[in-house]
This record gives structure tokens, C-alpha cells and sequence, in this order.
């Protein structure tokens, strides 16, 4: 089974439809990657290797910069993943 | 002659067509509440449903809200109940909805002889109007007359990859046939601001845009509210933007035609954002305080129904328009079927694709206009609350397509 869900076409990453196990081999768009850890599901996936500074694109958008080199098949979360948003400015003054 | 694959509707004066030809019985105030479900008992399992406002002072918002939901399309006729002595403004209302041609009476418990005396007559003013009602003529009404809604409720991890991004391909769908589609929940979509705002029909639109996510932030902020987190890293999500691209991906991949507010239909076809936050500081509590609220307040802008995305298992349908139950969750699914209209678990639990499941909830939606209902309907879920409220007019960049219309 393909545990592997594309939300959009230009996505560099996949979520995973259930929990998985280290070493899990996936098909995605005819390319074949092992998932580097045991994951639980809705976790992310590269799919293709993503370079250092690299838009990570879900739903076909960015949701923040690529810490790190993230080769196809490796968990992407907190540890090589981070936001671009800046706070909305003035949140805090009530302005 | 009906068209194949049209819808069956009832014209209104106003030249909308509805879906439904429901009877509401209306209480102006929670005095009457009890006298009005009484009134409705006998008619269980028939199209005549129970709305009305708790509160005895007057508010612009929920007067406008019900002047609003009495003449919706999806509404054939209505009985208001008073007490009496309540503040709401109920010649106004009464005026407004006789002006569209519906059948209208005004009830007023205390010049009708108390509670069994009111609910006799009320019976019989019902039953009198469904007798009127089976005769109403119906017309064909293709998917680009109607008005669409999208939220979510009782989210978990798998609403943001399955049910939300099906419901945005169903929203897909429903827009590239000329519909109206509408989301909302702008406190949902901190984060993914900037990206809504390329979507936007032009640029003055995008600073509204980001102008109602802003709007949002602050109000929860001011209400103690405004640690938006990181989202529950351990479902796997990272950033805010990622978290709120999950509720976002219900609303599509299409143009964002405008914002409306509560009551203020779309003047022209496509996609809209619906903004929910009241305007000014917190006056009356949180801006919507469950499900419910927003439901009707999607219906308030001429939502013909509602595609609700649940992955924790929500029950409820509406008064007045038809709510669809998109369950994310396969197990919850699996655990509670007769609840759901639509199984999205299957993307996750049966490789089914977004296409396959939008397209099932595209079928659906246009099946209640051909004599399908919902399972909350089937269920006899009639769920309505309103409560106070302010909002300021909708301003000019609002809706930049007004004037080609």
C-alpha cells in the first residue's frame, strides 16, 4: 500500500496515510525512497531531496524553509524545518 | 420540463431559488422558546423547523440575522412567536418577510390566551401552511444558482490531509460550474495570511484579506485567547502556516472573488471569504461560541448547505439548510456511519484519491437538490443558535467585482 498521501502536484513532501516503520520502501512518482524513521501518521515526508534554505511546499505552498539538507525518504518536522511568518505586527499592542 | 441532472427548487420574489420549502416557527425571545417547540411537536420528520433569539434587548445584528434567515430560499413560510412584552423588533421583521409574498403570522402569547391556547393556534396555522406549501410549484435550478458553505468542527489530525483538502477539490468542482462557494473561520488561518492573499481577485482585496486574519488575531488576543500555537507537533505538524493551510485547503485552489459578513449574500459567482469576527473590542464573548453559529451564519448568506469536514465525530445538521458530514477519520467512521454523509477516511484507509472523494461530495451536494438529504437530516437534527453581536459595514475593497456585476 501507498502510505504515502500528495496533497498538490508541486509538493516536496507527503504525509503519511498511516503509522510506519524505519526502512518502509515507497513508489512516489515512480521514484523509489526508504522512509529514514518509524513515523507516526500525518507525519511528513521528503520525496525528493530538498536543499538547505529550500521552500518545504504542502498543499502546494510554502509552509516554511528548509534548516538543513533533507534527503528523499527523511522525516521533515521541527528539527530541519522553520516557520517564515512573522507574527502579525501588531497583535500584541491592540493596534 | 426538467432537465437531466437539474435540481428541483422553489422560486422566491426576490428570484432565488431554494432548495427546501421549510416552515420555521420563530421564537423573538427564550420566553417563547417553549411555546414554539411545542407548536412544531406533531410535524416531526416534516420540513418545519424551530429558530429563534434568546435575548429580551435589541441588537442590529440579530434582528438583520433574522429578517435574513425568514427570507431565505430554503424557507417557504414562518410563524413568529412572541411573548409579548420582549424588545425585539417583530413589526419590522413581520413587515420584511410579508414584502417577499411568503406566508407570515405573528403569534403573541400574551394576547392569545397563555401556552395552550398559543401552541393550538400555532398547530393550526402550521399544518394550514404545509397544506398550502405541498402545492407550490417547483422549477429547475442548475449548480451555478447555488450558494455553497464550508467548515470544520471536532478536527483532528486527519482533517487537515483528508477532509479538508477533499472539501476544497469538491469547492473546486462546484466553482469551474459557475457556483458560489463561501469559507471562513479567519481565527483558523493565522499563519497562511500572506498566502490567501495571493489568491485574491485584486490587490485591494489582499490587504482585506490579511486585514480579517489580523482582525481575528487581535480579538482573541483581547479575549486571553492569543497563544495561536504551533500545532500539535506530535500529529506531525510543524509551522503555523502548515497548521492552518489544513483548515485553509477546505476553501480550494480557486480566486477569492471578496470578504462578506453575516447576512450579506454574494453579489456575484465564486469564491468568498466569510468574516465572522465582530468589528471593535470583545463586547458580547468569543465571535462564534460552537459550531452552530457559523453554520447559520454561512446560511445567512444564502448557503443553500453547508459541507461540514469532521474527524472526530460531529453529529449536528442545521435549521433551514442541509448540512453534509464529511468524516476525515476512517475510524470514526467506521464508529459512528449513520452520523456521516461522506467517508474521506478512505484517502487514508483505502487509497481513494482527493479527486474521487471531492467528487463524491460534489455528487452529494447537488443530490439534495434532487430529493437526497442528509444524514443529519434523516436524523432529524435541527440545530440553531444566534446570539449578540456587532459588525461595521462591509468596506469598499470588499467586494472589488460589485460594479462589473
Amino acid at each position: 500500500m501507498n502510505e504515502l498521501l500528495i496533497l498538490h502536484s508541486d509538493d516536496n513532501v507527503g504525509v503519511l496515510k498511516n503509522a510506519v516503520e524505519k526502512g518502509v520502501r515507497q513508489v512516489v512518482r515512480d521514484r523509489s525512497l526508504v522512509v529514514s524513521d518509524s513515523l507516526s501518521m500525518g507525519h511528513k515526508v521528503a520525496i525528493r531531496e530538498i536543499r538547505k534554505g529550500e521552500m518545504v511546499l504542502k498543499y502546494g505552498v510554502c509552509i516554511g524553509l528548509a534548516k538543513s539538507e533533507i534527503p528523499a525518504g527523511a522525516h521533515v518536522h521541527l528539527h530541519n524545518l522553520e516557520s517564515r511568518y512573522t507574527q502579525i505586527e501588531d497583535m500584541e499592542t491592540g493596534q | 420540463m426538467t432537465k437531466p441532472g437539474a435540481m428541483h427548487a422553489w422560486r422566491r420574489s426576490d428570484g432565488r431559488k431554494g432548495i427546501r420549502n421549510t416552515v420555521v416557527v420563530t421564537y423573538l425571545v427564550e420566553c417563547a422558546h417553549h411555546v414554539a417547540r411545542q407548536i412544531v411537536r406533531p410535524f416531526e420528520g416534516m420540513d418545519v423547523h424551530v429558530i429563534g433569539f434568546p435575548g429580551c434587548f435589541p441588537n442590529d445584528y440579530s434582528q438583520r440575522m433574522m429578517e435574513t434567515l425568514c427570507t431565505h430560499p430554503n424557507v417557504g413560510g414562518v410563524l413568529l412567536v412572541s411573548l409579548g412584552c420582549e424588545n425585539f423588533r417583530k413589526g419590522q421583521l413581520f413587515r420584511h418577510i410579508e414584502a417577499t409574498g411568503r406566508p407570515v403570522e405573528l403569534l403573541t402569547i400574551q394576547h392569545s390566551g397563555g401556552t395552550e391556547a398559543s401552541v393550538r393556534l400555532g398547530r393550526d396555522w402550521v399544518s394550514k401552511t404545509l397544506s398550502y406549501l405541498i402545492d407550490a410549484p417547483t422549477v429547475d435550478m442548475v449548480p451555478s444558482e447555488l450558494i455553497i458553505g464550508t467548515i470544520c468542527g471536532g478536527s483532528d489530525a486527519t482533517s487537515g490531509i483528508a477532509g479538508n483538502p477533499a472539501a476544497g477539490r469538491a469547492f473546486d468542482m462546484l466553482l469551474a460550474e459557475g457556483a458560489t462557494c463561501i469559507f471562513e473561520e479567519t481565527g483558523e488561518l493565522i499563519g497562511c495570511e500572506h498566502i490567501i492573499a495571493e489568491r485574491a481577485a485584486n490587490p485591494a482585496l489582499a490587504n482585506e484579506l490579511v486585514g480579517s486574519v489580523k482582525k481575528a488575531a487581535r480579538y482573541y488576543a483581547d479575549m486571553g485567547y492569543g497563544s495561536f500555537s504551533q500545532g500539535n507537533a506530535e500529529g506531525g505538524l510543524t509551522t503555523i502556516e502548515e497548521k492552518s493551510m489544513g483548515a485553509y485547503a477546505k476553501s480550494g485552489s480557486a480566486c477569492i472573488q471578496g470578504i462578506v459578513k453575516p447576512c450579506i449574500v454574494p453579489p456575484k459567482q465564486g469564491l468568498y471569504l466569510l468574516d465572522v469576527v465582530p468589528d471593535g473590542p470583545p463586547r458580547f464573548g468569543f465571535p462564534n461560541i460552537n459550531d452552530n453559529a457559523e453554520i447559520i451564519e454561512l446560511i445567512s448568506c444564502g448557503a443553500h448547505a453547508v459541507i461540514f469536514v469532521t474527524g472526530r465525530g460531529s453529529v449536528v445538521g442545521s435549521a433551514i439548510s442541509p448540512v453534509l458530514k464529511v468524516c476525515a477519520n476512517p475510524e470514526t467512521f467506521a464508529r459512528m456511519p449513520e452520523d456521516m454523509d461522506v467517508n474521506a477516511g478512505r484517502i487514508l484507509s483505502e487509497n481513494a484519491s482527493l479527486e474521487d472523494v471531492g467528487t463524491e461530495i460534489r455528487d452529494k451536494v447537488i443530490a439534495l437538490g434532487q430529493a437526497g438529504q442528509t444524514a443529519s437530516e434523516r436524523l432529524g437534527h435541527q440545530e440553531f443558535v444566534l446570539t449578540y453581536k456587532s459588525f461595521d459595514p462591509l468596506g469598499p475593497a470588499c467586494l472589488p467585482n460589485v460594479a462589473a456585476a
